[in-house]
């Protein structure tokens, strides 16, 4: 079955009232609420994965772009989304994936990023803009202490998004979500 | 061979390089020398399995024929794949690997930068996201390429080996088909004409601060690979890959 068949078994079910534009806002309170399921302290809104919400041809529709290009959790997320929306009446949202342009860590809001910290994972430092091949490490603080005394252990960590990191002063290890 | 329009190869050959890689490292998997190596291998493995799919999705668009990103990678054929020679190499060692890893880095970085600026918007799109993505791997295989040639005498030789067994193949780095030439003049695909001394001038600075020679240009040989003519590892690693599919058609979970 596929999820739009599911939207619309719901709906007749719960005789849920159709959703208009006038629902934008929900829909953004919606997403708001939809978590990565990597980090499920950030919401997708968070990432700067959802790019547009528009009401187009008598459906919602939600743009997103994925963060890197293999990342596993595209799929779930874009199913998480559909599922949030349906379960909130808008039984014929479409959630369209869109690669351009191209995803950066500066999309990824000021609330996100004290999320982040208080879930231990150090935010993106400076933008992604000025990164390129030869630039110099970027001073990473780490998110239990705060110490800005720590060491780069992996450029590559437990997902594709994070860099493994070490404190040389309390010591912890923790990730650092990598700025692209 | 069936050949298809030159944009088309030309994704294929972006497609399966990326893919082929992806499946080389990921035989890493369990027996890598360390932890943190072991999820940097998986990684890297992982963003390209990313690319090749952005790829060949489109490749298989623009072939029609009922294709996907999916049949292309499980159901052709090794005459049909259009990677470089270089990724199709058995891993051999630590030194092999990450030598084969900087080469191919190196390739990429140059030519997703010139991807970027493509007419095609798919190209540019698929290209510019890829580049984010190549920077942190050039980055980390370049320093592993330094630290095990100027590092112990055993890991220098084994470098020495490395270059030795990979040489030959390079030469696919820094030639343009006349097809690929003439899409980067059309600037379908953005000028890629400075890819090779682009290719040639990151490894000639790696090397040196690696304290490895520089050999002398390879030369071209009877394989081919834009041809489908692959070296004999290609078969063996797609028999692997393409088992479950081969085995049980549209098999999905």
């Amino acid at each position: 079955m596929r999820p739009g068949e599911i939207g619309q078994l719901i709906a007749t079910d719960q005789q849920a009232t159709p959703k208009t534009e006038a629902d934008l806002a929900l829909a953004e309170q919606v997403l708001a609420e939809v978590m990565d399921p990597e980090v499920p302290v950030v919401s997708v809104v968070d990432l700067g994965i959802v790019r547009k919400i528009t009401w187009r041809d008598g459906h919602l529709s939600v743009l997103i772009t994925p963060t890197y290009s293999g990342c596993p959790a595209t799929e779930v997320i874009e199913l998480s989304i559909r599922e949030a929306l349906v379960q909130a009446g808008f039984v014929q949202a479409e959630v369209v994936q869109r690669l351009d342009p191209a995803w950066t860590t500066d999309w990824i809001t000021q609330a996100g990023r004290e999320k982040l910290k208080a879930y231990g994972i150090s935010p993106p430092v400076g933008s992604a803009s000025k990164r390129s091949l030869t630039s110099v490490a970027p001073q990473v603080t780490c998110p239990i202490c705060g110490s800005e005394h720590t060491q780069l252990v992996s450029e590559f960590g437990s997902t594709a998004c994070k860099a493994l990191y070490r404190c040389l002063d309390c010591l912890e290890p923790f990730d650092y979500f990598k700025c692209i | 061979m069936q050949k298809y329009d030159e944009l088309t190869e030309f994704l294929l050959r972006m497609g399966d390089s990326a893919l082929v890689q992806a499946q080389r490292l990921c035989e890493w998997t369990g027996k890598a020398p360390a932890l943190e190596e072991e999820l940097a291998l998986m990684n890297v493995g992982l963003d390209l399995v990313g690319q090749a799919r952005n790829w060949l999705d489109y490749a298989a668009e623009r072939i029609g024929d009922g294709h996907d990103a999916d049949s292309l990678a499980y159901r052709r054929d090794e005459r049909h794949f259009r990677n470089l020679l270089m990724v199709e190499q058995p891993n051999g060692d630590f030194a092999v690997t990450m030598l084969k890893q900087f080469f191919f880095d190196a390739w990429q970085y140059p030519m997703l930068t010139q991807l970027s600026k493509a007419k095609d918007e798919r190209v540019a799109a698929i290209a510019t996201k890829s580049l984010k993505e190549v920077t942190y791997h050039l980055r980390r295989s370049s320093e592993w390429v330094e630290r095990l040639g100027d590092g112990t005498e055993e890991s220098h030789q084994r470098m020495v080996k490395a270059i030795d067994a990979l040489w030959r193949f390079s030469y696919e780095f820094v030639e343009l088909s006349t097809q690929e030439q003439s899409l980067s003049e059309a600037h379908t695909i953005g000028d890629i004409s400075s890819v090779a001394t682009k290719w040639q001038a990151m490894v000639n600075d790696v090397f040196a601060r690696a304290t490895l020679t520089v050999p002398d240009a390879a030369q071209p040989f009877y394989l081919a690979s834009r041809d489908g003519v692959h070296s004999e590892h290609l078969g063996f690693l797609l028999a692997e890959m393409q088992y479950l599919q081969r085995a049980h058609p549209n098999a999905s979970w």
